[in-house]
């Protein structure tokens, strides 16, 4: 989104390095990205665009033996500066997974646990409140609403993985970053959920990672196009599909590898 | 707003360090009571490994040994030894009244006269002459001198008499006293007085039970776990033996006694009290271990392996027989070898088919009556002279010891020759 | 004479397989195409050999010693001897044709022993005959079949396959012994004393209930009141308890400690050792709890004006409870990583701390596994023997305080068990109901733990 005809920068990552012990996974990555819009990371498997969407919200500290170097600024902020607390980042920062990971609890305590933890709710009434908005802009409420106090492990493959963006926004996150949040659904299902991704830029600025180039086409603005651990080449996803600085980026788009 | 957010987080934080606490001090209790255990056991056992001998000077007396002039070697066999024995006792004390004579005789094992016979045996020319000879203290002296005898408990409630402390004490300041190296606790069977117990009886005890129980367990297991693994089909009756097996992993040791007693000795009718029994009791026990340890490792060799095997032709035996059994043995025998350290610290099952009675002779077969380090160990903690606590606890450093060396050995099978499949 | 018949059937069944081999060879020489590799030709040879000659050999083994009882007990029939004192004279005369008897020789007895040594040594050679010809019978069959080049490596994997099976079974049999072992016994006790007497029972004191003489009718009313098992029962529940309030907080804890916080490094050292406890022999614990902890517990409590029994409930509950702190934490720990990482990964994602992720989100996923490995512990703490047969006491008092003294179902089997029994006894009797129950228990502990576990691992596999 533009104001006043300017680009608004949300994440600003300057320079990042990441290492698995002696490893480096990922190599000088710098990329901004815009508010409110929806900025896909593409390249074949094991270039790295996981590995740089965990740094985002630090899930790579859960590795023992990753490490990261560099600056990830998001909201002028650097996450990577010893200050920063992890849980008032994921609090801002959500995160959706590639195979559907809802709690093996009820539907209702899936979305609450975010607001439960961080003591966003004051009541009971306003938790209801919470579960019901997020539900109903996870587009799950109508197929659900009945059934809030049944196991979340119940549900189809696609319904768990908008249960997990319920519960992902239902701490109103800034940013949400989704990790192939389709690779494990039909298509039917990944149609809604790209429906669902297109609703949720208005609210929050998403990043997702996807392993198909028509996806990317789809639902974002902007492209990232990731290989061997390096950014090769960024912009508006039309000038990336369309008119691609770099060869690489043209080979892989047009399918000649990856 | 943002304040009680503040407050919040804070809360949380203090939660997740006080959580991590909790777990950091259940690890610590933990390795706290298994400090103690060791502790304990080693401060109150390694005194057992030494032995306190008075030097008694002895005059060989032919005449109060009943000999004549230039007796034989077998006469000196056959003398009378007793006289001289207590004879060198009184000798401590000439002005001992008989009470006090009774007193010092008490101060040495009832072995001394043997003792004494050894000394003259091994050198017949000391006939007629006087020569101090190294004698097995009594078991209270032998605590004194280690200091785990409390010596100011009023005389009535000790078993040691102001008077023997008084000569014991003599013979401490002349250097008549000294401690050496226990061998005859290794190399002893059990015996009443605790100077003389040794553990030869119960490890050979022990000894023929692990290897009746290895004998019987690890073929019989070895072969079942290739059945079920290897052979068996999905049905039933399959999953009835699966379930036998996990159950008879968790039945309590005990009722595996009650079987023993029941079937082996009453219907049976095999000896009682032998390593024979026992062997046959643990092995009942331990074949669940070792069949589950053996299915593991033989699931854990990978199906492509089998899969090669027969697309070359081979039968699903030979495959079996060729390479899935020999890639799985370094994890069937490190699980046998941990089964039959279980088997070997087992006590209760022993108790119920009689290896609890008292064997003072070192049994030669898996068919003589014995008892094992771990019964041996309950036998001398229920006794109840001082001089056995330590002999309990030198006794359980000897199993425990035993104990480690297998689990290290299976450490290594393991290590070593198991092969990683990635 | 048995031993030199069975080495002498090894030996043969070796010289077959030789045998068998060279056969296969021979036929080989001849540009004929084996059916099998030469060696199945021995094999087949040397299990047509020994398996008969085994089978005949077992079964002398079991049934002549009651053939010849028969035989020479006939001519004591019709005598009006009843069963008890049958038995006594082939004891008799069995002592004395092995000249260990001591007592009155009869001409009857001694007619007996005569006849008893003529009817072995008539079982012993004809054995060795029907032996012998069994062997070479199957051996000559055998080796026709081989001669004539047919199948040899299809039975012979047939008949591994039958010994595979066989091995089996002994997890089977064993179970099937445990329960026949304890069984008669048990229903023997039951028709002395009432189920009811023992099932709801107040006061055990088997010691009155002295060995018998043997001549005198059974009076059920001598037991009335002494086998009442309810403070047995209560004690053994009483002191898992106690046990299982030290293990399960410290285990649990532990295991949730090591799986989730601890460094790779902690986790290397800490692990094993904590393991090392699970590897202690019980009587080692018992003896601890026994010299130890009884007498520390008894003097902390007279310091602080309590009464305390230095066999105290408290110091075996308390000992067996560090027993099972290695089970407990090994296996939370076991099912605890188990949990998949997706799960922890989403409650981390949400803004959890590990905390939080532990107790709301791992906890509850890994409840049934836990749930079951406690069980287990519990099963344990109930069929644990030594700890409470040194420290704890041996009189059954009904008390549910744990400063005094009680009594668990195996302490009192191996009080009454331990030295001589006399089978036929209702208190030897007793201990087998005991052993009856006792299993029940923790057969049913034991099964609907293992199925517990079994579904959970099963859910995240």
């Amino acid at each position: 989104m533009r104001k006043n005809g300017v680009k608004m920068i949300k994440i600003k990552a300057k320079d990042v390095d990441v290492f698995y012990g002696k490893k480096q996974a990922l190599f000088n990555i710098s990329l901004d990205i815009e508010e409110n819009q929806v900025t896909a990371l593409i390249g074949p498997s094991g270039c790295g665009k996981s590995t740089f969407l965990r740094c985002l919200n630090r899930m790579n500290d859960v590795i023992d033996i990753c490490s990261v170097k560099g600056e990830i600024l998001i909201n002028d902020f650097n996450i990577n500066d010893k200050g920063c607390d992890v849980v008032r980042l994921r609090e801002k920062i959500g995160m959706v997974f590639q195979k559907p990971n809802p709690f093996p609890k009820t539907l209702y305590e899936n979305v609450s646990y975010g607001p439960t933890i961080h003591g966003i709710a004051q009541s009971k009434q306003e938790m209801d409140e919470i579960v019901e908005t997020s539900l109903k802009k996870a587009a799950l409420w109508e197929e659900v609403k009945d059934r809030l106090h049944e196991p979340g492990t119940g549900l189809s493959g696609g319904q768990q993985q908008r249960l997990c963006i319920a519960r992902a926004i239902s701490v109103r996150p800034e940013v949400i970053l989704m990790d192939e949040p389709c690779s494990a659904l039909d298509p039917i299902a990944t149609a809604q959920i790209e429906e669902l991704i297109d609703e949720l830029k208005k609210e929050h600025t998403i990043i997702i990672v996807t392993h198909s180039m028509a996806q990317a086409a789809r639902v974002s603005q902007n492209t990232g196009f990731f290989h061997l651990g390096q950014l090769i080449e960024h912009g508006s996803t039309d000038k990336i599909f369309k008119n691609p600085d770099n060869k690489k980026t043209q080979d892989y788009i047009t399918g000649r590898f990856g | 707003m943002n304040k009680n957010k503040e407050q919040l987080l804070n809360k949380r934080y203090k939660a997740e360090q006080r959580f991590r606490l909790y777990g950091q001090s259940a690890i610590f209790m933990a390795l706290l009571f298994l400090t103690i255990f060791i502790f304990k056991i080693f401060s109150t056992g390694y005194s057992a490994f030494q032995k306190t001998w008075l030097i008694v000077p002895v005059n060989f007396d032919a005449e109060l040994m009943m000999l004549d002039e230039n007796p034989t070697k077998q006469d000196i066999e056959d003398a009378d030894y007793y006289e001289i024995a207590l004879q060198s006792m009184w000798n401590l004390d000439p002005n001992a009244n008989e009470d006090q004579q009774n007193q010092l005789k008490r101060m040495v094992s009832y072995f001394f006269e043997r003792e004494i016979k050894q000394e003259l045996l091994k050198d017949t020319n000391l006939l007629g002459k006087t020569k101090e000879v190294y004698l097995t203290a009594s078991d209270d002296l032998d605590q004194v001198f280690k200091g785990n005898y409390p010596r100011d408990l009023p005389e009535d409630q000790r078993r040691v008499s102001d008077y023997q402390l008084k000569i014991f004490d003599q013979l401490v300041a002349n250097g008549k006293v000294e401690s050496k190296f226990n061998i005859s606790f290794f190399t002893n069977a059990d015996s009443r007085e605790a100077e003389l117990a040794g553990i030869a009886s119960s490890f050979m005890g022990s000894i023929f039970s692990i290897l009746v129980c290895l004998m019987i367990a690890f073929p019989v297991a070895v072969l079942a776990a290739i059945y079920l693994e290897e052979f068996a089909p999905k049905n039933r009756f399959t999953d009835f033996i699966e379930v036998n097996i996990n159950n008879l992993a968790a039945v309590p040791s005990i009722v595996f006694g009650l079987l023993g007693l029941g079937v082996l000795l009453a219907i049976f009718q095999l000896p009682r009290s032998t390593p024979l029994v026992g062997g046959i009791t643990l092995s009942l026990m331990t074949l669940p271990t070792i069949i589950i340890a053996a299915r593991a490792s033989l699931k854990a060799v990978p199906p492509s392996i089998r899969e090669a095997a027969l697309a070359m032709g081979a039968s699903r035996m030979q495959t079996t027989m060729h390479h899935t059994v020999p890639l799985s043995m370094p994890g069937t025998l490190s699980g046998t070898i941990i089964g039959l350290a279980q088997a070997l610290g087992e006590t209760a099952p022993l108790i119920l088919i009689g290896m609890v009675a008292f064997v003072n002779t070192i049994p030669g077969s898996p068919m003589d009556p014995a008892a094992s380090l771990p019964v041996q160990i309950y036998i001398w903690a229920e006794s109840a002279e001082r001089g056995f606590v330590e002999k309990v606890s030198a006794c359980i450093m000897v199993l425990l010891g035993f104990l480690i060396i297998m689990n290290l050995f299976a450490q290594i099978i393991r290590h070593k020759f198991e092969k990683k499949w990635s | 004479m048995n031993l030199i018949l069975f080495t002498f059937i090894v030996l043969l069944g070796f010289t077959s397989y030789y045998f068998g081999r060279k056969k296969a060879y021979t036929i080989q020489s001849t540009k004929k195409r084996l059916t099998a590799l030469p060696q199945f030709y021995g094999y087949y040879l040397a299990i047509w050999c020994a398996i008969p000659a085994f089978i005949i050999f077992s079964l002398w083994a079991i049934f002549e010693p009651s053939i010849v009882k028969l035989l020479i007990l006939s001519d004591y029939s019709n005598q009006g001897y009843l069963d008890d004192e049958l038995n006594l004279i082939y004891e008799k005369t069995k002592a004395l044709s092995r000249g260990q008897f001591t007592g009155e020789i009869t001409p009857f007895i001694e007619a007996s022993a005569e006849k008893y040594l003529s009817l072995r040594s008539i079982a012993q050679s004809s054995k060795v005959v029907i032996v012998l010809s069994a062997i070479i019978a199957s051996v000559a069959y055998a080796y026709k079949r081989i001669s004539s080049n047919s199948r040899t490596r299809e039975p012979v994997e047939k008949f591994l396959n039958a010994v595979l099976f066989t091995a089996s079974l002994a997890a089977i049999l064993t179970t099937v012994g445990i329960v026949f072992s304890l069984i008669f016994q048990t229903i023997d006790f039951f028709k002395v004393i009432p189920l009811f007497d023992f099932v709801f029972g107040t006061h055990w004191y088997p010691a009155k209930a002295f060995v018998r003489d043997s001549s005198e009718a059974l009076d059920p009313t001598m037991y009335s009141d002494t086998f009442g098992a309810v403070p047995i029962f209560a004690g053994t529940f009483f002191i898992a308890f106690i046990a299982m309030c030290v293990a399960i907080p410290i285990g649990l804890m532990s295991g949730i400690y090591l799986a989730e916080y601890a460094s790779i490094k902690v986790r290397q050292y800490a692990k094993p050792l904590i393991e090392i406890l699970a590897g202690i022999p019980t009587v080692v614990y018992g003896f601890f709890a026994a010299l130890t902890v009884g007498p520390f517990l008894k003097e902390l409590g007279t310091s602080m004006g309590l009464e305390v029994s230095a066999e105290s409930a408290l110091a075996a509950g308390g000992v067996m409870g560090i027993m099972i702190i290695p089970f407990i934490s090994s296996l939370s720990d076991d099912v605890i990583t188990s949990v998949p990482q997706s799960l922890r990964d989403g409650s981390y994602a949400m803004g959890a701390t590990k905390s939080e992720t532990i107790k709301r989100v791992i906890f509850p996923a890994a409840l049934p596994g836990i749930v079951g490995s406690i069980l287990l512990g519990v099963s344990r703490a109930i069929g644990e023997t030594m700890i409470v047969v040194m420290a704890s006491g041996l009189a059954a008092n009904l008390t549910l305080n744990p400063l005094e003294s009680t009594s668990t179902i195996t302490a009192q089997i191996v009080v009454i068990l331990i030295g001589d029994q006399a089978f036929g006894d209702p208190k030897t009797q007793a201990a087998f109901a005991l052993g009856m129950s006792l299993f029940l228990v923790t057969l049913c502990l034991n099964i609907v733990a293992l199925r517990v576990v079994k579904r959970y691992r099963e859910k995240y596999e």
